[in-house]
């Protein structure tokens, strides 16, 4: 299926996709009472904050991410995906490490868990990194700063 | 010990191949999403609508829990306040967001996509994470 206007968009997938991410949150909250936010979690597994959350079980999580990307890279033999050069990597790697931390929280906590909780902070959280990341790539596109072949 | 692993893996995995199943392992994908003045791709805002759609489910079911099925208790954000730092380092992260196309998630999930651009991307996020640590300790925050 594809959106009328939108040749591109992928929204059934898209919608599964979510189904799932949203299915793995609750259970991580249901299950064992927590915030499935990738960013507060990977802090943790490196310890660089402290938290309740046992390290081997944030290690445990942050392993299972590639793990599911495994499965259903051999599912579908879909072929692998364009990612950007090195320095990219690693300018875009440096702001997201401070900023998810000054902002505790990236995507997954603010966007999925604190959207659906309707946490003001993460409220503001989403809409303050849409804002930059919608600005971030006009701006690129307007200098014809291409990163991705 | 061993039982306390299997929930946060079998999670992680769930969420590894959502994260895939979306999209959001593509960096063109997800920067198509950001990409609204120009060739905007909208498959990222189905993948939040149904992902908050599960989740506002299990809220519901949470709030009439007395504690996890699997844990002695929740451990739950309970702040409310909006401050400087929440809203400079969220923008601080969608500008990186919006430079590579990557967030935390779909960083660790690509590892087993493509490994060495991943690798680079975490190592400068936990590089990242380290700055904003000494950052804070220095502020006395």
């Amino acid at each position: 299926m594809s959106l009328p206007g939108f040749p591109d968009a992928a929204p059934l997938a898209g919608l599964g996709g979510g189904v799932l991410i949203g299915l793995a949150a609750a259970l991580m909250l249901l299950g064992a009472g927590r915030i499935a936010g990738v960013s507060g979690i990977a802090a943790r597994a490196f310890g660089m904050t402290e938290s309740s959350l046992p390290r081997a079980q944030a290690l445990a999580f942050l392993i299972g991410l590639p793990l599911g990307a495994l499965v259903i890279g051999a599912l579908t033999g879909a072929a692998a995906p364009s990612f950007a050069g090195p320095v990219p990597l690693i300018l875009a790697g440096l702001l997201v490490g401070i900023g998810t931390r000054l902002g505790s929280g990236c995507t997954s906590g603010h966007g999925v868990c604190g959207l659906s909780r309707l946490s003001q902070r993460s409220l503001v959280a989403v809409a303050t990194f849409m804002a930059t990341g919608f600005a971030t790539v006009a701006a690129m596109n307007a200098f014809g700063i291409a990163v991705l072949p | 010990m061993i039982r306390g692993l299997i929930l946060p893996l079998l999670s992680g995995a769930i969420f590894g191949a959502g994260l895939t199943v979306g999209g959001m392992t593509d960096p063109a994908r997800v920067r198509g999403f950001l990409d609204l003045f120009g060739a905007w791709d909208p498959t990222l805002a189905f993948v939040m609508g149904g992902a908050v759609l599960v989740m506002a489910l299990a809220w519901v079911f949470q709030r009439r829990m007395q504690r996890p099925a699997f844990a002695e208790s929740f451990a739950l954000p309970d702040r409310s306040d909006i401050t400087p730092r929440l809203v400079g380092g969220s923008a601080l992260f969608g500008i990186g967001w919006g430079i590579a196309g990557l967030c935390p998630g779909p960083g660790f999930a690509a590892l087993a996509i493509a490994p060495v651009p991943a690798a680079i991307f975490l190592a400068a996020m936990l590089a990242g994470m380290m700055i904003a640590r000494l950052w804070e300790g220095k502020a006395g925050a």
